[in-house]
Formats: structure tokens, C-alpha cells, sequence
């Protein structure tokens, strides 16, 4: 019997070693292991074996049962991991070869400075107003200090629509409208199109304005510094100083021109700074009183400060855009550049 | 502005290098946009004296030897006709600079480098020069216009550099001018700043005069338009010699652009630029009626003006006229009919004051313009008015032009010349900059600036003078103490009196920001257009003549035509845009604008238009249809939790059969379609393109819609897949709404697929769905799935004559 057992173990092992797949390897399972295979056929005929034997014989079926399963399975993963082999094989590709993208899309270069700076001053307790792109007379320019005669409507070409009404040439327009409608304190931005008759290479006549405004108890020369001073470390690097100089505003006094360090050479002097070290990046000042007094805000109590900034400027700089008129033309090879 | 460095320091002592100065004036306020020396391409240039001189035979040249002191003696040929032995003239170096002329030896063709050289077989080492060579004229040095060699002073000294002794080490300032600050439009006024600035004197330019006796008997001026002219001086002179004015005076002139005409005409200019008051002078030979009389002109009235241009005027102008006729353009031009000529023997000298707004309507309503007209739009104060005259008067006395009458005619409205006393709290003055500058410091400043200040306690009492009329309170005040403290010593702060606020986007710039990033997500981008369009874009896109988009707000200035209506829609601009990628080569894209159209009550505007926010999408290419542009309409919905429905519809501008209407909850919110072939060949179109148009406007009453759960079915849904055959007119809607109709517990119905093909029949169409029923209450059995199925299709049996294909 044991010689019988003997001769099966050593024939499946032979028959499992020849094998060439998975197929023929269940062909000779079953024909050994199976209902009819040739050890069942021995287990079969355990009533032919002495019953003092059985035991014994019983636990040599078991192990040669245990010895072919052992060898079937190892067979079988050897099958199996060559068979995902030659798949993976099957499946190579030229991982150099392109792409196939879908379309990002991005903001325009304007929205995502304009959200860059709005993201800024919202964090610093600033809200925003959107004014109107068509504004009268009076809140573009005569509630703004600049009346009928006054030089400074010479520094801005204005486009009309009637008599009274024009195309707004700064956002300042806008800080009227609050003060009307609110008291102090007040902390806003107000961006938007703002319009002025010029075209060339630096000059658009349509462009984004930022327009800031801040009226409360003490505020000072020193508080539009500081706040500026901050704006500019997170638009442009914590490394970027400012610098005020006196300019001329006809709704601030004092006004001030603010110049950063460049941000390109650190201020060493480079072609983008022009040599100076120093990049103009806005205009603003203290609030005139009679602004404030036009509102009705009494200016024993409360004065302020507003900023105006130029966004296609500060994109421009950023991101080394060399033509205003760039940003207007949809152009998509432009619009798919800057994704900051 | 220019002021030339040598000018400055006629009226204080500068000691410190230009570019020093240039910072100083910098950090008061005065940006200096160029500075440049006037001599900048010269260089090596020094004086030659020629020891001997040569005929080279044959040829126009001459040899000879020039002694360059320190430097050397070097042979140069030379071609001048006035080269001869012992004379002085520049020479220039080899290695020098000097401006190469072209043959006429007048037009200066760039900047040449001087090399050693060879003529007709002689050597030369180096070049002597003409003026035009070292870039001077006549007016710059006496001499300098001659075709031929700069003779130079017989005291010279040979080798030295002659820069300096032909005025070309001067400095140019081009500087800056705030629109605040007329009062240094000129020299003697940035002069006043450079003094305060660097905390020295300002020295006044001279003033005095002696007045004969003879008099311009019964002479009279009146001011009939005391509104536009405030002041007006005239002052009588006579025996005039009229002659060439000095060098000095010509090349101050020349460095700030004037060329010289002659002495009289000469010092109405040097005026303008010395002190910023424009003047004018009459040859009273040809003033009749012995009267000037200031008014308006009358309708029709006619004038030819000093550049022989006649403008015909109305009452909006104001003339200058003797007895008679109009003789001046008054603040703009003279008239050529009193012009100084060189046998001019009397004049009437002018200095007025006219107002800003006045001159500068007028300059731009004629068309004519002036270096006086210029300044008077800048503004022109009645002191410097008064100043004026005195010292045109002086120079006509220096100058030995002529002799000066006591005929000095002024009218005044009695504006005040002397300085106006203000007080204000130096607390306040403070306050404005958030400083504590010392009183000493502010003493020091407001002197420099001549302001006279005395501070008792907290009271500040300054003299403003009357050339200051910038200056009207504290913070003006501030202005002035903190530009010359230096704005470096501002301290950061930040806003530690301030209430804290709370900051942030509203809802709708929330939800508008949302659409935005949204249509990036589905691969748009952000286009921004002007608002602006042109006429010619309503007709592109064949707006019949009714059509609301052509009741558009017109710009009275345009920059052009293109450019002059307030756009009523978006589309243009994009369809532009579209049409513009596709000429690059760009063959497919997506665009999106989110923009302004303006919409007028009435024209011309009486009340402000409705800004309505408006959002457009434009895509083309050939893998684009309507439904991809369908798509961004849905993710509009989606974004803001809406459903759009849609139905057909016609625009001028798209195609008659892809066209379609959007509403929302009943509402149209706008409209989308395929562009219309007839505009894409119009527009060089190579690929189909697709545009839709929203009004965010409307969309914008559910940007508040609050976001709510809706709970997970309990039950397990039905799906069940339907295949009909239908008329082909009946739309995808008709079908979708007949099957919610028809069962409440129809939770989706979605379209996929849809057939035509002959075993139909003609006009018929297949369309499948899949349609999912969602339990409430209770589960679903079998019955009840079979009852709704039943009710689906008797509803769009008999509505639709819609059946189940086979």
C-alpha cells in the first residue's frame, strides 16, 4: 500500500513538474485529488485494508494528499505571478509620449491680483464696494476737492456721457457714496474699471483701480504707512520696504506717491526698477477735511487715509506683462500664462 | 519744467553736486523726470591754439600744428575756411566725443568718436570743431551758428577743457510739477524751493526801475470782464531799440527751449520763465484809440493771431482790443496786427492776470495754444501779475532797449497781494502725520518757506504769502512741515485708535467668484473686455433698428469711433475675442466674461443707467457644440443649487435651429446658440463657434439660497431603461416633463440615446431614457413599479403619441 501511495506521490509530482499552465495543472489535480482521482480511488478501498491498518494508512493518504497540494500550490503561484507578468509586459507604454490634458482655465491676470489684494485687505478688517462705472460730475471729481476749475481735472482726460454724467476716472468716486451712507468707522476697498482718455503702449483707456479708504478716530500719516508698509510685504515679498514722497492729490493733504524697493534686485538698481531701486507702486494720503466735511463727518472727531492702486500695474510688474493693451485682447496664449 | 542749474544759482548759493540736488528736490516733492548736462556727448574737447597753419595744395585743407598746452602739439587737417595762425578753437582729442554732422555741417546726425586719421596723405591727430560740433547755435555762444570753426576768446588757455568756458558743464532740470503748485512753474520758484530746501537765501530777482516823465497822455484800460481778468497792467515805453538781446539772456532762452527773437520779445519770454507770468508786448504804433479795453469777443468776431492763423471767435473768449479792433487773443496769442517788428519804436507792455478755467476752455475750443497759454490753464497768481512788470520794466532798463514811461495803467478787483495771516493748533498739525515734530523744527521749515511762523502754546500764526494759494489749512500746513521734516521720519503704526472691523467679501461678490472659478474648473478663462464697443458691432451682430442693444450710451469724447458706445451686451467683444484666437492659429478654446452692460432709462443720461452684471462664454473648435456650451449653463445652475430649463428660440446673430432660451423658475436669464455662419464669415471664423449670454443680474434674487441636507433615500430606487419612438418634433423636454407628469416618485430622468432610422418610419425618432422612481414611505413592490410604468406611458401616449419601440 505504502508503495502503491508512493508510486501516485511521485507520478503527480512528475505530472504537476511537467506541467506548461494552470490549465493542465487542475487537469491533474482532479485526476488525483479529485472525486475520481486516484487517491480518492485509494481512500475508496480503505475497507479492504485490515481495520488495525487503517489508521495508518489513513495518515499516509493524508500526507501524500498534503505533499501534492503543497507542490500544486506552489505551481499554481508560479503560474499565476508569470501570467501578471507577461501582462504588465504587454502593457508597457512610452510613458515620454504627450499627454492627454483637459483644460485648466484660469482667472484673467486682473482678477487674480484683484483677489490677491482683496484676500489682504479683507483679512485686515477691510470691506468691499463695488461703485458704479458711470458716475456724475460731482462724485468724480467736485466731491473729491477738484471743482469745475480746478487743474487737476487736466491731470486725468475724461470721457463724457452728458453734461453731467462720465465715465469714472478713479474709484475715489466710490468713497463718496460710503461716507453718505455709512459712519465711521470705516474700512473699504473698492475695486473697479475706471476710465480715462489715453492710449498707448503703458495707457489703456480702461483699467482696474483699487481704491482704499479708512475713517476713524486718530488715524494718521503713520497708520497709512504702516498699513502700506504691510499690503506691500505680502503682495510682494517680506523682504520689500517702502518709501512715501510728497505728491499731489486734489482729496488727500498731505499726499504721497509710495515707491516699494524693488523687488526684483532688492533695490541694487535694475532694469525694472529703472536704476532707482525703487518701484512706484500707488498713490495716497490723508483724507482732505473738506472731503470729510462734504459727507457730513465731523473732522473734530475722525480723520482717515485712502490709497489708490493701480492693478494692471501691479500684475504687470508681477508678472512681467510689457503691454497694458495685452490684458484686454483675450488672447488665450496670454490668458494661459499666469495662474498664480 | 526746465531749469538749467546755472539759472537756479543766480538766485541761491548751491553747493551740493546736481544729482545731490536732484534728491533734495525729490524728497520735498519736485520729481526731477531727467537730468542731463548740457554738454553730456562732449568730451576731450579742449582749446587749440593753431601755431601754424599750411595750404595743403590742391585741396580746400590746411595743415597745421595746435598747441594743446598739458595735452600736447598735434597736427590736424582742417577744412574751415577761418582756420588761420594764432587763432583758438576747440580741438578735439583723439578719443574724444563730438556730434557728427551730416554735409550741410548744420543737422547733427549722432555722436562720433574722434580717431587719429589720414587726408590726402597727411596725418591728423584729431579735429577742431565748429559749434554745431560741440552742439551749440548762435543763441547758446556767439559764434557758434558760423559754418566753419567756434573761434574761441583770444584769453583761453590752450589745453584747457572747454566745457566750462562754452557753458557746457551746465545742468538741465527737467522737473515735475504738482498740479497744486503753479507757483514754481519757474525758475525763481523751484529757486524758492532749493532755498528752503537747503535752508538757505532765496535771492529776489532785481525789481528797480526809474520812470521818465513823459507820459502816454489820456491812455486808459479798462476791464469790461472783471470776472476772467482780475488784474491787468499796462506800462508804456518808449523810444524802443529794437535789437538782438544779450548772451546771457539768449542762452538762458535756448536752455529752456525759447529761441531769441528780439530784446523786447525776448524779455516778455524770459519773464515767463523766470517767473512764471506771462506777458505780452504791443507796438503801440499800431494801437488806435489810445485804450486797451478787456472783453468778451463778440459772436463772429474775427482775429489773426501772432502765427498768422485767423480764428473766428464767440463771447466765450476774451480779447485784448484797442479803440478799436480786437489786438490780442488775451492769455493765448498777440495779434499779428500789433506784432513787434524791427521798426518798432514804443510799446505797450502787458502783464495780466486771466483765469485758469477760462484760457484753458478757450485754448481747447480754438484749437491754439502757447507757452502763456500753457501757463495761465496752469494757474498764474496776481502777485507774480505784479512782480512781473516791475521786473520786465528792469530789464528793459538793463537792457538799454528802451525808456520807461510813468504811464502804468492797472486794474485791479482788489485782490490782495500781501500775505494772508492764518492761524491753526500745531496739535492739529501734529495730528495729521502722527508725529510729534519739535517746535523748533517746525519754525525752521515754515521760515525756510517764508511763512513768517510764530508758535505761542498751540497756536500757530503764520504769514502765507500770496503766491501760496495751495495753502488754505492745517493739514496744508502738515503738508508743508512734513515734506521738508522728511517723510522718512513717519513711524509706522497701525491704526491703534481704530474700531476693529469685520472684513470680507458680500454674498453676491462670493457667489460672483464662485460662477468664476466654477467655469475655470470646466477649462474657461477669464477674458476682460472694454465696456465700451463700437456702432459697428450692432450691426455685425444685425440688430434690427428697434432693438433694445442699440439704445446705447454714447461717449461725447471718444477716443474713436470704435470705441464710443457703452456696450449693451457682451457678445461683440467675445466674438471678437473668438475670431482673434482663431487669425493666431488658436483653433479651440473657452472664454468667459463676467462684465457690465448699461442700460439707459433715457438719452442723453438724466439719471444713472442700470449696470447690470452680465455673464458671457464664448467657445469654438471643432470638438464644441451646443451642448458643450450647454454645459456651462449648467454649471452656472449647479454652482448656484438652481435648475435651468431651456427652449427654442431665434437671435439675429445664431443659428435659427441651435439657439436657445434660458429660465430660471420662469424667469428668462438669458440665452445661448451657435454662432451664425453669415458672422463667422464676416469675422474670418475657420471652426464653429458657440456663445451664451446670462443676466446675473436676475440669477442674482437666489444667490441667498441657503444650502440644505436632503436626506439619503431610506428605500432602495427603480431604475428602469425606456426606448420610444416619437414624432421627431417633439423635444427631449416635452418627453422628460410628460414622464414626471405622469409620477410623482419620478425622482431623474435622464436621456441616452437617440436613433433615426428607416425601420421607424419617416419623421420618427427613437429616444431612450432611463428613468428613476424614488420610494418615500414605503418600499416599492413590484404592482407599484408596474402601475407607475403603465401611467408613464398612457400619459405620453396621449399627449405626445409617444409609444415603446418594439
Amino acid at each position: 500500500m505504502k508503495e502503491k501511495l508512493q508510486k501516485i506521490r511521485e507520478h503527480a509530482i512528475a505530472e504537476i513538474e511537467n506541467s506548461e499552465g494552470l490549465d493542465r495543472l487542475n487537469e491533474v489535480r482532479s485526476a488525483v485529488l479529485g472525486k475520481k482521482g486516484e487517491l480518492t480511488a485509494v481512500l475508496k478501498k480503505m475497507k479492504e485494508v485490515a481495520p488495525e491498518d487503517r489508521p495508518k494508512v489513513g495518515q499516509w493518504v493524508n500526507e501524500t494528499r498534503e505533499a501534492i497540494e503543497a507542490i500544486l500550490d506552489e505551481k499554481k503561484k508560479a503560474f499565476e505571478a508569470e501570467a501578471l507578468r507577461l501582462r504588465y509586459e504587454k502593457e508597457k507604454i512610452d510613458v515620454t509620449m504627450p499627454a492627454e490634458k483637459h483644460e485648466k482655465g484660469n482667472l484673467h491676470p486682473v482678477t487674480q491680483v484683484r483677489n490677491q489684494l482683496t484676500d489682504i485687505f479683507a483679512s485686515m478688517g477691510f470691506e468691499i464696494y463695488e461703485g458704479t462705472e458711470i458716475e456724475t460730475d460731482y462724485y468724480n471729481f467736485t466731491a473729491l476737492n477738484t471743482p469745475d476749475d480746478h487743474p487737476a481735472r487736466d491731470m486725468q482726460d475724461t470721457f463724457y456721457l452728458s453734461p453731467e454724467f462720465l465715465l469714472r476716472t478713479q474709484t475715489s468716486a466710490g468713497q463718496i457714496h460710503v461716507m453718505e451712507k455709512e459712519k465711521p468707522p470705516i474700512k473699504i476697498i473698492s475695486p473697479g474699471k475706471v476710465f480715462r482718455s489715453d492710449d498707448d503702449a503703458t495707457h489703456s483707456p480702461m483699467f482696474t483701480q483699487m481704491e482704499g479708504l479708512v475713517v476713524d478716530h486718530g488715524i494718521t500719516l503713520c497708520d497709512l504707512k504702516g498699513m502700506l508698509e504691510e499690503f506691500a510685504r505680502r503682495i510682494f515679498g517680506k523682504n520689500v520696504t517702502t518709501r512715501l514722497r510728497p505728491s499731489y492729490f486734489p482729496f488727500t493733504e498731505p499726499s504721497v506717491e509710495v515707491d516699494v524697493s524693488c523687488f526684483e534686485c532688492g533695490g541694487k538698481g535694475c532694469r525694472l526698477c529703472k536704476g532707482t531701486g525703487w518701484i512706484e507702486v500707488l498713490g495716497a494720503g490723508v483724507v482732505n477735511h473738506r472731503v470729510l466735511e462734504g459727507c457730513g463727518i465731523n473732522t473734530d472727531e475722525y480723520s482717515g487715509f485712502a490709497f489708490g492702486i493701480g492693478i494692471e500695474r501691479i500684475a504687470m510688474l508681477k508678472y512681467g506683462i510689457n503691454n497694458i493693451k495685452l490684458l484686454f485682447e483675450s488672447d488665450l496664449r496670454v490668458l494661459k500664462q499666469i495662474d498664480d | 519744467m526746465l531749469a538749467p542749474l546755472s539759472w537756479l544759482k543766480e538766485y541761491v548759493d548751491i553747493d551740493i553736486t546736481p544729482q545731490e540736488l536732484e534728491e533734495k528736490l525729490f524728497s520735498c516733492g519736485f520729481e526731477v523726470e531727467e537730468l542731463t548736462e548740457t554738454g553730456k556727448d562732449i568730451s576731450h574737447v579742449v582749446v587749440g591754439e593753431v601755431k601754424e597753419c599750411e595750404p595743403i595744395p590742391e585741396t580746400h585743407l590746411s595743415l597745421c600744428q595746435v598747441d594743446a598746452g598739458e595735452h600736447g602739439v598735434f597736427q590736424v587737417c582742417c577744412g574751415a575756411d577761418n582756420v588761420h595762425t594764432g587763432g583758438k578753437y576747440p580741438l578735439a582729442l583723439v578719443g574724444a566725443t563730438v556730434y557728427a554732422t551730416a554735409k550741410d555741417h548744420v543737422t547733427i546726425e549722432g555722436v562720433m568718436k574722434i580717431k587719429k586719421g589720414k587726408l590726402r596723405g597727411y596725418e591728423s591727430h584729431g579735429m577742431l570743431c565748429s559749434g554745431v560740433e560741440l552742439g551749440l547755435n548762435e543763441d547758446l555762444y556767439p559764434g557758434a551758428g558760423y559754418n566753419g570753426l567756434l573761434v574761441l576768446p583770444e584769453d583761453a588757455a590752450a589745453g584747457t577743457d572747454v566745457k566750462p568756458l562754452l557753458g557746457l558743464d551746465d545742468w538741465i532740470f527737467d522737473i515735475a510739477v504738482t498740479a497744486n503748485r503753479p507757483d514754481c512753474q519757474s525758475i525763481y520758484g523751484i529757486a524758492r524751493e532749493v532755498a528752503a530746501v537747503l535752508g538757505k537765501e532765496c535771492k529776489m530777482p532785481a525789481l528797480d526801475y526809474t520812470e521818465t516823465d513823459i507820459k502816454k497822455e489820456g491812455f486808459t484800460v479798462s476791464v469790461e470782464a472783471p470776472d476772467l481778468c482780475p488784474r491787468y497792467i499796462a506800462h508804456y515805453i518808449y523810444d524802443v531799440k529794437i535789437e538782438q538781446s544779450p548772451a546771457w539772456m539768449r542762452r538762458r532762452l535756448a536752455l529752456t527751449g525759447i529761441g531769441s527773437i528780439s530784446n523786447i520779445v525776448d524779455i516778455t519770454n524770459y519773464i515767463l520763465r523766470e517767473l512764471g507770468q506771462p506777458m505780452h508786448a504791443f507796438d503801440d504804433a499800431y494801437l488806435e484809440g489810445n485804450s486797451i479795453t478787456v472783453r468778451r469777443a463778440g459772436q463772429g468776431e474775427k482775429i489773426v493771431t501772432l502765427d498768422e492763423k485767423e480764428f473766428e471767435l464767440d463771447s466765450s473768449s476774451l480779447v485784448i482790443c484797442d479803440g478799436k479792433k480786437p489786438v490780442a487773443l488775451a492769455g493765448i496769442m498777440g495779434g499779428l496786427n500789433s506784432e513787434i517788428l524791427d521798426t518798432t519804436k514804443a510799446v505797450t507792455f502787458e502783464a495780466a492776470k486771466f483765469v485758469r478755467d477760462n484760457i484753458r476752455k478757450s485754448s481747447r475750443a480754438l484749437g491754439q495754444s502757447s507757452d502763456s497759454s500753457a501757463m495761465y490753464s496752469k494757474g498764474v497768481y496776481e502777485y507774480t501779475t505784479v512782480m512781473a512788470m516791475k521786473r520786465a520794466l528792469h530789464l528793459v532798463e538793463e537792457l538799454g532797449c528802451g525808456k520807461i514811461s510813468s504811464t502804468h495803467e492797472e486794474f485791479s478787483t482788489g485782490n490782495s497781494i500781501e500775505p494772508q495771516e492764518m492761524k491753526v493748533s500745531v496739535k492739529r498739525v501734529n495730528g495729521v502725520i502722527g508725529i510729534e515734530v519739535p517746535n523748533e523744527e517746525i519754525l525752521r521749515i515754515l521760515t525756510g518757506l517764508n511763512f513768517s511762523p510764530v508758535i505761542s502754546g498751540d497756536e500757530l500764526t503764520i504769514q502765507v504769502p500770496a503766491y501760496r494759494e495751495d495753502i488754505d489749512s492745517y493739514p496744508d500746513i502738515a503738508e508743508e512741515v512734513i515734506r521738508m521734516y522728511g517723510y522718512d521720519k513717519v513711524i509706522p503704526s497701525f491704526m491703534p485708535t481704530a474700531k476693529v472691523t469685520m472684513g470680507g467679501l458680500n454674498a453676491k461678490q462670493k457667489k460672483e467668484l464662485k460662477i468664476k472659478q466654477a467655469l475655470c474648473a470646466a477649462g474657461a478663462y477669464e477674458g476682460i473686455h472694454y465696456s465700451f464697443f463700437s456702432p459697428s458691432d450692432l450691426d455685425l451682430l444685425r440688430f434690427p433698428e428697434d432693438a433694445k442693444e442699440r439704445h446705447a450710451i454714447r461717449l461725447v469724447n471718444p477716443i474713436n469711433v470704435d470705441l464710443s458706445l457703452m456696450r449693451t451686451t457682451l457678445v461683440p467683444q467675445m466674438l471678437h475675442a473668438l475670431a482673434g484666437n482663431q487669425k493666431k492659429g488658436i483653433l479651440e478654446g473657452r472664454i468667459f466674461e463676467l462684465g457690465n452692460i448699461f442700460i439707459p432709462d433715457e438719452l442723453p443720461l438724466t439719471q444713472y443707467p442700470d449696470e447690470r452684471e452680465t455673464l458671457c462664454v464664448g467657445v469654438f473648435g471643432e470638438k464644441e457644440s451646443f451642448y458643450t456650451l450647454k454645459g456651462f449653463s449648467e454649471t452656472v445652475a449647479e454652482t448656484l443649487d438652481l435648475e435651468f430649463t431651456y427652449e427654442p428660440a431665434e437671435k439675429p446673430f445664431l443659428h435659427p435651429y441651435q439657439t436657445a432660451e434660458v429660465f430660471c423658475e420662469g424667469e428668462k436669464i438669458g440665452y445661448l446658440g451657435k454662432v451664425a455662419y453669415e458672422l463667422m464669415d464676416e469675422l474670418d471664423m475657420r471652426v464653429p463657434a458657440f456663445v451664451m449670454e446670462l443676466d446675473l443680474r436676475v440669477l442674482s434674487q437666489w444667490y441667498a439660497k441657503t444650502q440644505m441636507y436632503t436626506p439619503l433615500p431610506k428605500y432602495a430606487q427603480e431604475k428602469r431603461d425606456f426606448a420610444f419612438v416619437a414624432d421627431k418634433d417633439i423635444t427631449c423636454a416635452q418627453i422628460e416633463n410628460g414622464i414626471k407628469n405622469a409620477c410623482s416618485y419620478v425622482t431623474d430622468v435622464k436621456l441616452f440615446d437617440v436613433y433615426e432610422g428607416i425601420q421607424l418610419g419617416p419623421g420618427k425618432k427613437s429616444m431612450a431614457f432611463t428613468v428613476v422612481f424614488t420610494p418615500r414611505e414605503e418600499e416599492f413592490n413590484s404592482e407599484m413599479t408596474e402601475g407607475f410604468v403603465k401611467k408613464i406611458l398612457k400619459n405620453l401616449e396621449k399627449d405626445l403619441g409617444i409609444t415603446l419601440r418594439a
